[in-house]
């Protein structure tokens, strides 16, 4: 058994759902190493080097892998695959392990396992379907296993001292047919929202994107930072990137606060894992109050700013 | 300009419909329970038909793998203003281990033998939310993928595309051909309105087999089990902020 892990990295720091990822990876057991593609990422490579479970670090420099673009990254995994025969080829769940990983595994003719939130033996894992609503144990029946794994099932592989061999990954080509032409990151000082210990939602029942400030100022009392509902995003009250739920973000944080937040199956499907959960819903037969350990029915333009305030007493005091 | 598009158009469970685990475990339950096609394919149809109405695409076919009733997915798609349909039929029970990967090979096929420029599908199906068959049909025809896309511009003969990524949006160019998947915000898809309706039914439906397209598409999965998850408990209701705030205390959380 040996396992090829994909690290994703945004070029500055390695992304922290990559450690769990590597968690995944023991629970197969054999050994692990690591592949890092970036342009001028000497810096990640260190880092990975020292995560503590992984053996080996490959490190491929090179203009073309920044973006990470999956067209690009393909042919350098196929040509470490070729020389190495993993037995298991992993990268996280995030955008960019959902756009990559597929793309691999058609090129090894393998059927992909996305999303995996546990490992059974080797070969078989189970990963929710229906958002959720059900949980799925499957069996891989290809020579190599390629899937993607959701890292709030898994802890994060600690990071050591101790830092391990690193190797020149072999060389591929890249076919030149995409680039990347930039990005434009949602500017915030909060936690990022998948790895954040404190989350706070809002919803449709906030009425519009300003009314947010309400969360942003409470978010910012506790640390925690701010998600919203799908509804939310499809009323246009905040980008997509705060998307939580089955087709937006997977969260698990220690403290989950929904507020106006009716608790829609695709919803739940992306927060029902969080230690605790808090809602603030004035309707008292919203669905989400089933999965609440705590709920308080009350008008949330009301609720939320006593919160803050009493929060940042308790705080002070 | 000629150029063909090709959209992808799952079956699934209704987004409305709550979801029930079947008894001995091998499923959910879909007999008497409501269809309808994947939203995100909603979204895809609708982005091929207005680059029609934009004179961009010269004509948009829907497909759609799996049983018979596929064909009332394809009306819905012809109705928004898909030109024709292809059914590719998989009789059940093999299209209960329709995999991904054969969905692949089955629209990378057609894209051939069609002489499509462009492909797009929904990010992700609301069934088995694999989120894959976008990337292994772009992977199998080398093209490149623009994937979770909330905004395209094709441009001759490339394409820029902004992506829905983690941290906010990325705009990437890719070359066509290319497949795109559909994200939430690339557009409000339309509905079907009678006369669309009445329209569609005149439209035609091309019915194939995966082994007339020679494609295999035997499972490399096997479902051992389909549970339903863990019960999460309902806590209990505070009358209050003040109260709220010792039980957040009471855990350390301030």
């Amino acid at each position: 058994l040996s396992t090829l892990i994909v690290a994703e990295h945004n070029g500055e720091s390695l992304t922290k759902a990559t450690l769990n990822a590597v968690t995944a990876a023991q629970a197969i057991g054999g050994e692990i190493s690591a592949l890092v593609a970036g342009a001028n990422a000497s810096k990640i490579v260190e880092e990975v080097s020292k995560v503590k479970g992984i053996s080996k670090v490959l490190y491929a420099d090179n203009e073309c892998y920044k973006g990470l673009l999956p067209e690009a990254i393909t042919p350098l995994v196929l040509a470490a695959q070729n020389q190495f025969n993993y037995t298991h080829i992993t990268a996280t769940a995030t955008a960019f392990g959902k756009n990559f990983i597929p793309r691999l595994a058609a090129k090894l003719d393998v059927s992909p396992i996305s999303d995996i939130i546990g490992i059974t033996s080797e070969d078989t894992f189970t990963r929710t379907v229906y958002a959720g609503n059900a949980i799925a144990t499957v069996k891989s029946k290809d020579n190599v296993k390629v899937f993607s794994v959701r890292a709030t099932a898994f802890d994060a592989a600690d990071v050591g001292s101790d830092a391990v061999g690193v190797e020149q990954a072999p060389s591929a080509e890249s076919p030149n047919t995409s680039s990347w032409e930039g990005q434009e990151l949602s500017k915030s000082d909060r936690p990022e929202l998948t790895s954040a210990s404190y989350v706070i939602s809002g919803g449709r029942g906030l009425k519009s994107g300003d009314n947010f400030s309400l969360l942003y100022e409470l978010a910012d009392t506790m640390g925690a930072a701010v998600g919203a509902s799908r509804a939310a995003v499809d009323a246009g009250y905040v980008p997509n990137d705060m998307q939580v739920g089955q087709t937006g973000k997977i969260v698990a944080p220690e403290l989950y606060i929904a507020v106006g937040i009716s608790g829609a199956i695709q919803h739940l499907a992306g927060m029902k894992d969080s230690k605790t959960i808090v809602a603030v819903n004035k309707d008292p037969e919203a669905p989400i109050f089933q999965v609440a350990d705590y709920g308080l029915v009350e008008d949330l333009f009301k609720a939320v700013p006593e919160l803050t305030e009493k929060v940042k007493a308790a705080k002070s005091g | 300009m000629a150029l063909r598009v090709l959209v992808g158009c799952k079956r699934v469970i209704d987004y409305a419909v709550k979801v029930r685990v079947k008894p001995d475990k091998t499923g959910v339950v879909t007999d008497g329970v409501k269809h309808s096609m994947n939203p995100f394919d909603e979204i895809a149809i609708e982005e091929a038909v207005r680059l029609k109405e934009k004179k961009v695409a010269s004509e948009v076919v829907a497909i759609s793998c799996g049983p018979k009733q596929c064909q009332e997915t394809l009306r819905t798609a012809l109705a928004m203003g898909a030109d024709r349909a292809i059914h590719v039929e998989v009789p059940e029970p093999e299209s209960h281990t329709l995999e991904p990967l054969g969905v692949a090979k089955i629209f990378s096929k057609l894209a051939k033998d069609e002489d499509v420029g462009l492909i797009i599908v929904g990010k992700q199906a609301i069934d088995d939310d694999c989120n894959q068959t976008g990337q292994l049909t772009a992977a199998l025809l080398d093209w490149p993928q623009a994937t979770f896309a909330s905004e395209i511009t094709v441009d001759g003969d490339s394409m820029k595309v902004i992506r829905e990524v983690d941290g906010g949006l990325e705009t990437i160019k890719v070359n066509m051909p290319a497949v795109v998947s559909a994200d939430l915000r690339l557009n409000e898809p339309r509905y079907a309105t009678l006369p669309n309706i009445m329209k569609a039914k005149k439209k035609k439906i091309d019915v194939k087999t995966p082994a007339d397209l020679g494609v295999d598409i035997s499972p490399r999965t096997e479902t051992l089990s389909v549970e339903d998850p863990p019960v999460r408990q309902a806590g209990s209701k505070v009358e209050d902020v003040s109260e709220l705030v010792e039980k957040l205390k009471s855990h350390g959380f301030v």
